[in-house]
């Protein structure tokens, strides 16, 4: 670097800072005040939030969600990640199919979802073409939970399985050939090499795919609200139905705080499980 | 030869689990409503333009397309203004506190969109902007922001500095040699992250739900009409809501990899 230490890169950082503090830091001051006001003191809304029972359904949910996804999603955007590496002829049209996803809104998703696992939808029509079933099996609906939970988690792995597996073969280009080749001298087998070459090297990049797959499975919205609504409550649809429903911005902001609070503790165990891992490969 | 074979069937089975779904929908959104109750009609056996003509046309979807490209195009415009020297100074220069300016731009990525959208609107009624496409771009740059920053610097950083420093020598200014010679080798990629950033706020439900009424964005108005509209309304929602996204990631693919990669670091 030629340019001399002075002001200037502080006057280049200034609008994104004021920018960020206008728009990230007061909005995050406010739902602290707007969460902790209420007509019964400090702590009135998480009182109502705890005594009502939904909120601890809702949290279960959630992590439910996120902790049946999240394996899934590694496990598959792995194997994905090792298939697509070997570079076979045309790899690059199967590596922009698997991209798809990335682009796609989780409201897509969702209607993609749906429109397969409609009354009507292609899974039903099908199954009653062969003659399998006589009557259209729901997968929605408030008598049908667990079904729509799992159509849920179906198209969460579909939707966000492309984010690991794009962060994990971008990993995966640091593996160097020659090691492999130095493995395959001493008679490694094909898991050994995958063990004890290329976890090891992979591990940064599946922390941060965990680490970002957690928290934005941790704000799952779209998905749900529009496949199975407040059937099965989640956190963020909970923040968004007392928000635009019930117009208590006070309820919303609690909600909405627990959301951030875990994210933190998850972003904060990630920095903290990260660094010596970097430290170790560099 | 069996090696071969087998990676084939595998690497058409993959395809077929992530195109079947964006197939299926697109077709779904061209079946004619008779079709669509038939039972026995698995695929249609004609297609039909109307649901997404009613779509855009009676359902205000057209309405709706054009505030996401508003809210789109302001909040690219704005960060991009408010972020691009942020990234050229984290390339260009050396100086104390970069490293946790570079850090506490990427903890915000893990900030849950929730937090932002209810007191922004408590903030919006209070100076009379809210449910406009406005607050919403506004909002939607404090998202796309940090992405902006980090990608632009990554971006500035593959070009060498010793570029500019030819041309100051040959008497352009500081900003001279940026605007003339670094900033056109960086167009493609500054272009392939400004679509990355259109893709985010083109997506975004939450936020434009919460902050607007009337002047709904295409997702925001389908999240709040779909699910009491009738089916073929959905795929056609649905199929609207992808294709441009689609046709977008597939102008930028030989970024996907770098963009993904930095703004997930």
């Amino acid at each position: 670097m030629v340019y001399r230490k002075d002001i200037i890169p502080f006057l280049l950082l200034l609008p994104t800072l004021a920018y960020l503090v206008l728009f990230l830091g007061y909005p995050l001051v406010q739902t602290f005040i707007l969460a902790f006001t209420s007509d019964k003191g400090a702590f009135g809304n998480f009182q109502q939030l705890i005594s009502t029972g939904e909120f601890w359904k809702t949290l279960k949910n959630t992590l439910l969600i996120t902790g049946v996804v999240v394996p899934l999603q590694l496990v598959l955007a792995l194997l994905l990640a090792l298939f697509v590496n070997m570079r076979f002829r045309g790899y690059t049209i199967v590596l922009y199919i698997i991209s798809i996803p990335l682009a796609l809104s989780d409201v897509s998703a969702a209607l993609m979802s749906y429109s397969i696992f409609a009354p009507m939808g292609y899974l039903n029509k099908l199954l009653l073409k062969l003659d399998i079933i006589q009557y259209p099996i729901y997968f929605f609906g408030f008598m049908f939970k667990t079904r729509e939970f799992w159509v849920i988690v179906l198209t969460e792995v579909w939707r966000a399985t492309p984010l690991v597996f794009v962060i994990i073969l971008a990993g995966l280009q640091a593996v160097n050939k020659e090691y492999l080749e130095a493995a395959d001298i001493f008679g490694f087998s094909a898991w050994q090499k995958f063990r004890k070459i290329i976890l090891p090297i992979l591990k940064p990049s599946i922390l941060s795919a965990l680490l970002i797959r957690t928290i934005f499975a941790f704000q799952i919205f779209g998905v749900v609200w529009l496949l199975a609504g407040r059937d099965i409550p989640i956190l963020a649809g909970e923040a968004f139905y007392w928000q635009t429903e019930v117009n208590n911005a006070h309820m919303a902001s609690a909600y909405a705080l627990i959301i951030a609070l875990v994210s933190l503790i998850i972003s904060w165990a990630y920095l903290t499980f990260l660094k010596p891992a970097q430290g170790s490969t560099a | 030869m069996l090696k071969k074979f087998l990676i084939g069937f595998v690497a058409v089975i993959v395809s077929l689990w992530f195109l079947t779904p964006v197939v299926l929908i697109v077709i779904a959104s061209l079946t004619p409503s008779s079709d669509f109750y038939d039972p026995q009609k698995l695929f249609p056996t004609k297609l039909t333009l109307d649901h997404l003509y009613k779509l855009f046309v009676v359902l205000d979807g057209w309405k709706a397309t054009l505030n996401s490209l508003e809210v789109a195009g302001i909040s690219i415009g704005l960060s991009f203004l408010v972020g691009l020297p942020a990234g050229f100074a984290l390339t260009r220069y050396v100086f104390p506190g970069k490293n946790a300016f570079r850090l506490s731009i990427l903890l915000t990525r893990s900030f849950p969109v929730m937090i932002i959208a209810v007191p922004l609107l408590v903030l919006y009624i209070r100076i009379g902007i809210s449910d406009t496409l406005l607050g919403v771009a506004l909002a939607h740059t404090s998202m796309i922001l940090p992405f902006v920053v980090l990608i632009t610097s990554s971006i500035l950083s593959g070009i060498s500095v010793e570029y500019e420093e030819a041309g100051m020598i040959f008497g352009l200014s500081r900003f001279g040699a940026f605007a003339k010679i670094t900033l056109p080798l960086a167009l493609p990629g500054l272009a392939a992250s400004a679509i990355f950033a259109f893709i985010m706020s083109w997506n975004e439900v939450f936020i434009a739900s919460v902050l607007t009424l009337i002047n709904r964005t295409l997702p925001a108005h389908i999240l709040n009409t779909a699910m009491t509209s009738p089916d073929y309304f959905k795929f056609a929602a649905g199929t609207v809501m992808a294709l441009p996204a689609m046709v977008f990631i597939f102008f930028t693919r030989k970024y996907l990899m770098s963009m993904w990669g930095i703004s997930l670091k």
